[in-house]
């Protein structure tokens, strides 16, 4: 079964280039019908990017990564975790509050702080998780509604955690964390004088330990089990509902990551301009890599390529960026059906492999009969 | 025109609920404004001057009928004295900090070298790209967090313009009980309840005050959601409050809703609302509180023109022609006299009108 297949894999790239394809189109009609001009778009979003458009892909990426991969973890346990939202900002909150005290030095504050920011995250996730586990309600109801819980909660707390030098500016913000615990980011693509986050390391950390311990673990396989089949999971002997708990609890932490590349490289405090809405970036990202640890990282930087490539177009071709959420939309509305009709073809192309090496075997019995049976 | 907005509303609202099975923000699809902003430029006078000047605006854009929209009457005053050549970008909400930062380094790159940012929520993205391209101009709104020698910021004193709707308002006020709402609790937005509430007491020291705010930072809905402006509006006059002065842009809507419906008066900010907000509701508003955005976009852009670039911070005042009431509908001329004259001992410092509210 495991053997390669170079027609399967084909099949999985169809998918996407071919959503891409139909996003292509749909989004050109679009601009056709509203008199835009098509062509200068085209150009302004496929121009060769700038060094520092480099830098700022590369950074998009790494929370759009980061915040994919929370929700990936719970799609692969057939959780629907659209609660990232709110873990991320709840957590990129504590662990400003948290770094800004400077209680450690240096490093030391930063490593500390993101252990902050996983266990917050994993806690406002583990509220979902304990209520379907103990009252069986939805984890999409209560995410969403932590997510609004989310937004009152940091609201509250940051009008008390107000960093004094901040009074009197529009921007409400935390206590600065100390120079020696920022974190300065990497000089990656020569000729920006712009930074990558030094973060992206741990991004390509989380990335690894997600591919690890989802495909080389036995919590791993019990965690996919229990997605696929939840009866076939309790048969071979799963606590389900210590997987629903864990898996959730899981997501949580890492979405609590998402808000750590920010914090540490640009922000430097949690305030009224931290970064809002990543969670739901990482909805889409995670369905258009399909879960997996590389093709998130592909969807990661085709999100922040379309999102960096944008800016110039309100300027080079005096059309509004917001088209931008059209071309996501339909990648994201194409690559699902794709997807679905790429696995019909798939379950089509096993059937008939099947029937022919059945047909093989057994002469006598008819190639359809044999499929079905 | 509005039907293509109306589409693509509908289109950007379908891709939004995809992307994000609907995020909180309010992603409007800006308008096209920009290529009609530019076909302006040339249509009209023959350049006279080679300024080129770039507008970035927050979130909403042209179109707002609010903070933005005032900016960009500014410019297109500018362009039909000057002839000067622009271009517009505009925020979108939820865009990391480095999306700002390369709109205005876009602006540059595009030979626009006097970039003018729009709202509070740029200071450190100017602060960043000023400190990059020195010869370039910039003019930043309603923030001193960003300073700089290229640097100009731009800031009304709101509270000399809201301490005279205030006084209008208790002035007017027949059960001696006035209300204020405050779209987020924001230093700005502070100004406006400072200086409302000492404008109300110099005419009535006895006078109630209820003020609200509707949601508190980062909570930015505050801004653009009449439903509570009108819940909180309502819970005033309830309490007794016959006039009601909002600081609270979109949401505002909602306050001037609950004053039709509750037979009661309220108070317009930053244009004249009498004019510019919905026609069945314009009869409630008695004045509204005037910041300038256009005249101090207008302003500076004229000092660039005759080379004249200031840097630092530029506060509008009641004496620069910044901030002022309204008198459209009529409904305080019998008290004209005192707010001028009110206005006059602010102009000559014999009343000085707070900044951050009491207590």
């Amino acid at each position: 079964m495991k053997r390669f297949e170079p027609r399967k894999i084909g099949l999985a790239l169809i998918a996407p280039a071919v959503a891409i394809l139909v996003a292509f189109l749909i989004t050109s009609l679009v601009l056709l019908v509203m008199g835009d001009p098509v062509m200068d778009v085209w150009r302004t979003m496929f121009q060769p990017p700038l060094p520092r458009h480099y830098v700022a892909m590369l950074n998009s990426a790494t929370v759009f990564y980061l915040s994919a991969v929370a929700v990936a973890i719970g799609f692969r346990m057939n959780l629907f975790n659209i609660g990232v939202d709110g873990q991320y900002r709840i957590a990129s909150f504590a662990a400003a509050v948290f770094a800004g005290q400077a209680w450690l030095p240096g490093f030391l504050n930063i490593i500390v702080a993101i252990i902050v920011a996983m266990a917050t995250g994993g806690l406002w996730a583990g509220i979902a998780g304990y209520l379907k586990v103990k009252r069986g309600v939805s984890e999409v109801i209560s995410t969403i509604m932590l997510n609004a819980i989310a937004t009152g909660l940091v609201s509250w707390l940051l009008a008390k955690a107000r960093d004094p030098e901040s009074i009197g500016s529009n921007e409400v913000h935390t206590r600065t964390i100390p120079e020696s615990s920022q974190l300065e980011g990497l000089a990656l693509v020569p000729g920006a004088s712009q930074k990558v986050y030094t973060l992206l390391l741990l991004a390509i950390l989380v990335g690894f330990a997600y591919w690890f311990v989802l495909g080389k673990t036995r919590f791993g396989f019990d965690l996919r089990a229990t997605g696929q089949s939840e009866t076939a999971a309790v048969a071979s002997g799963v606590n389900v509902k210590r997987m629903t708990m864990t898996a959730m609890v899981l997501s949580g932490a890492v979405a609590g990551l998402v808000g750590m590349p920010l914090l540490f490289g640009v922000y430097h405090n949690y305030g009224t301009t931290f970064q809002p809405g990543l969670g739901f970036a990482g909805i889409a990202i995670a369905l258009l890599g399909r879960n997996h640890p590389v093709g998130i990282a592909f969807a990661a930087l085709l999100w922040s390529y379309l999102e960096v490539q944008s800016n110039a177009l309100q300027i080079q071709a005096h059309v509004s960026k917001e088209i931008v959420f059209i071309i996501q939309g339909v990648i994201l509305f194409a690559v699902v059906i794709a997807y679905e009709v790429v696995r019909r073809a798939e379950v089509r192309m096993e059937q008939v492999k099947v029937a022919r090496e059945l047909a093989e075997k057994e002469q006598t019995v008819p190639a359809g009969q044999g499929a079905s049976a | 025109m509005r039907q293509t907005r109306k589409f693509a509303a509908v289109v950007a609202a379908a891709a939004l609920a995809l992307t994000a099975c609907g995020s909180d923000s309010s992603e409007e699809p800006t308008d096209t404004g920009t290529a009609d902003g530019t076909a302006t430029s040339s249509d009209t006078a023959e350049p006279m001057s080679d300024v080129k000047v770039g507008m970035a605006y927050d979130v909403g854009g042209r179109g707002d009928q609010s903070f933005n929209d005032a900016a960009a009457a500014g410019l297109d005053q500018a362009v039909a004295e000057f002839g000067i050549e622009t271009t517009e970008a505009t925020a979108v909400d939820g865009e990391p900090e480095s999306a700002r930062e390369e709109r205005l380094q876009q602006l540059i790159d595009a030979g626009y070298t006097t970039v003018i940012a729009v709202g509070f929520a740029y200071a450190p993205s100017v602060a960043k790209v000023a400190a990059e391209n020195p010869d370039v101009h910039f003019a930043l709104i309603d923030s001193t967090d960003a300073e700089g020698d290229n640097i100009a910021n731009l800031t009304f004193a709101e509270h000399e313009g809201s301490f005279l709707v205030g006084a209008a308002a208790a002035l007017k006020s027949q059960s001696g009980n006035i209300g204020f709402v405050g779209g987020v609790q924001v230093p700005l937005i502070e100004k406006f309840q400072a200086g409302y509430e000492a404008g109300a007491k110099e005419v009535n020291p006895d006078i109630t005050i209820q003020s609200t705010y509707l949601t508190q930072p980062p909570d930015f809905s505050g801004f653009g959601d009449p439903a509570k402006g009108k819940t909180a509006a309502e819970g005033m006059f309830q309490a007794g409050a016959d006039i009601i002065y909002h600081a609270a842009g979109g949401s505002g809507g909602g306050v001037f809703t609950a004053a039709a419906e509750a037979g009661k008066q309220a108070i317009g900010v930053d244009s004249d609302q009498a004019l510019t907000a919905a026609p069945e509701v314009q009869d409630v508003i008695i004045t509204s509180m005037l910041k300038k955005l256009d005249v101090a976009v207008f302003e500076f852009i004229k000092a660039e023109v005759e080379g004249n670039f200031e840097a630092g911070a530029q506060e509008f005042n009641l004496a620069a022609g910044g901030v002022d009431y309204s008198t459209t509908g009529g409904k305080i001329d019998d008290i004209t006299d005192q707010l001028d004259e009110l206005k006059q001992k602010i102009i000559d410092g014999e009343i000085e009108v707070p900044t951050s509210p009491a207590g």
